[in-house]
């Protein structure tokens, strides 16, 4: 990875099939967020089950860690590396630009007719470097989940140190679904985005090689 | 672990996915994307998804669960006090929660019973249930938080722990109180000095206003609302000061240790 880092820096920006459609850093926090992302969704399934807040429980051949406590020790590890690649990613999609330049601005007249040609097959995916008021509205969304689902797990986690954090989010037990609710909401973003990188397989490249 | 491999990315064939998206490259960046995709690999190597199973990633957990007991040392405000709340939120019936079926449960007489007191304090008399009952109690309404999630709010009833180990002597620059319970398999657990000073950090004899049931660990629980579930004893028969960490009936199994709320 850090040798493509390095090649991207020395790269001309000569044409604009070799231009850099994602940076070195996005895609290694964008990989990073992957490992770490499935380690705590899987990991959570786990914990769940010992207390299932609805009426079904997660296969175990899907879950981590074997048992309550092996899927804590994976959460609480898995959650340092979700965090601090979380903090970096945010920091430095703001001070970059990235998250002004390719997220702003979102307008519900942009998305309704973004939307409408998605479902009609009419969007066009030529310029992957300029995202489409869906995605626009589909990646601002998830960042704001992931900071939710970061929040409400600390204060899952903390509830008395941390009690502020916990009210804020209405107690102990509203705090447990909305952490569940935004595991759903990450996992359907998840089932979308790998399926539209499917689709579009110039992305999943651009995801990995930057171009 | 080669369940993991396959569900990196749920319901995608990887070779699959790869063949396809490499058909559609030019040359030069198909050499690229490969290069990528094998360090990608090396990666979800690095961060454990193969090694799931093994020994090496079970000492890098516990390793992290050892970072994350200092770290929560580190949270630990003393001075923060469990929110409480009124007698009417009370959890009725309060669930009785234990590695064996009520059945099973402790029963102590009372009047047999004595706390043991060892380690480093002055005075190690063993203090009957008696003798207990007339040191100065204090009423909360707290919630417990178990490990496995749910939670329900108690009222406990009992003496600061901090004030019996006053009253006992006790070193209270140890970094431990471990406590012995009777419940069968010997349970135990340590509590960091800090945490035991805590001023909501309590010796309980009454849940609800009523001498402590058998379900909720009669003739003594230690109950700590600034931690799960499983670090608050009941059926204690021993608490010893101690500078060595001596472990406990879950924290051997893999909870971690601090388990601070």
């Amino acid at each position: 990875m850090s040798s493509l880092a390095v090649s991207d820096e020395h790269a001309a920006p000569a044409s604009s099939t070799t231009r850099v459609i994602q940076p070195a850093w996005v895609r290694i926090v964008h990989w990073v967020n992957a490992v770490a992302m499935i380690l705590m969704i899987m990991s959570g399934w786990q914990i769940y089950n010992a207390s299932p807040l609805f009426n079904f429980t997660f296969s175990r051949s899907i879950t981590l860690g074997g048992w309550l406590g092996g899927a804590l020790l994976w959460h609480f590890a898995a959650m340092w590396l979700l965090m601090v690649n979380g903090l970096v990613y945010l920091v430095l999609g703001f001070v970059t630009g990235r998250f002004r330049r390719k997220l702003l601005p979102i307008t519900p007249a942009g998305v309704i007719s973004d939307t409408k040609a998605a479902l009609t097959f009419k969007l066009s995916h030529k310029d992957l470097a300029k995202y489409n008021y869906v995605q626009k509205l589909l990646y601002a969304g998830i960042i704001v989940v992931g900071v939710l689902i970061v929040l409400s797990g600390l204060s899952i986690w903390k509830p008395v140190q941390l009690q502020w954090l916990t009210a804020l989010f209405g107690g102990y037990d509203v705090a447990r679904y909305v952490h569940f609710i935004c595991m759903a909401l990450i996992v359907a973003f998840l089932v979308v985005h790998v399926a539209l990188a499917i689709l579009v397989p110039r992305s999943l490249r651009a995801m990995i090689i930057g171009r | 672990m080669g369940r993991m491999r396959k569900l990196l990315i749920p319901g995608v064939d990887k070779k699959l996915l790869v063949k396809d998206a490499v058909k559609l490259m030019p040359d030069l960046t198909r050499r690229r994307f490969i290069t990528g995709g094998a360090s990608l690999g090396a990666l979800a190597l690095l961060t454990g998804c193969d090694v799931v199973d093994s020994s090496s990633a079970e000492t890098m957990l516990a390793e992290v669960s050892k970072f994350n007991d200092a770290v929560q040392a580190w949270m630990f405000n003393p001075n923060a006090l469990a929110p409480t709340f009124p007698e009417s939120a009370v959890t009725k019936p309060f669930p009785f929660n234990a590695y064996y079926d009520f059945d099973d449960a402790p029963e102590i007489n009372g009047n047999d019973w004595k706390l043991e007191v060892r380690g480093l304090v002055e005075n190690k008399k063993p203090w009957t249930l008696e003798e207990l009952y007339k040191l100065p109690q204090v009423k909360q309404v707290t919630r417990h938080i178990c490990v496995e999630g749910w939670s329900a709010i108690g009222s406990w009833t009992g003496t600061p722990l901090r004030d019996f180990l006053k009253l006992v002597g006790a070193d209270t620059r140890a970094k431990y109180v471990w406590f012995q319970c009777a419940d069968k398999d010997g349970y135990n657990s340590p509590l960091d000095m800090p945490t035991a000073l805590h001023p909501q950090t309590q010796m309980t004899f009454k849940f609800a206003d009523e001498i402590l049931p058998r379900a909720y660990g009669y003739p003594m629980k230690i109950r700590v609302p600034t931690k799960l579930g499983f670090k608050n004893p009941k059926y204690v028969i021993s608490m010893e000061v101690t500078n060595e960490y001596k472990g406990g009936y879950w924290e051997d199994q893999g909870y971690n240790s601090f388990s601070g709320s």
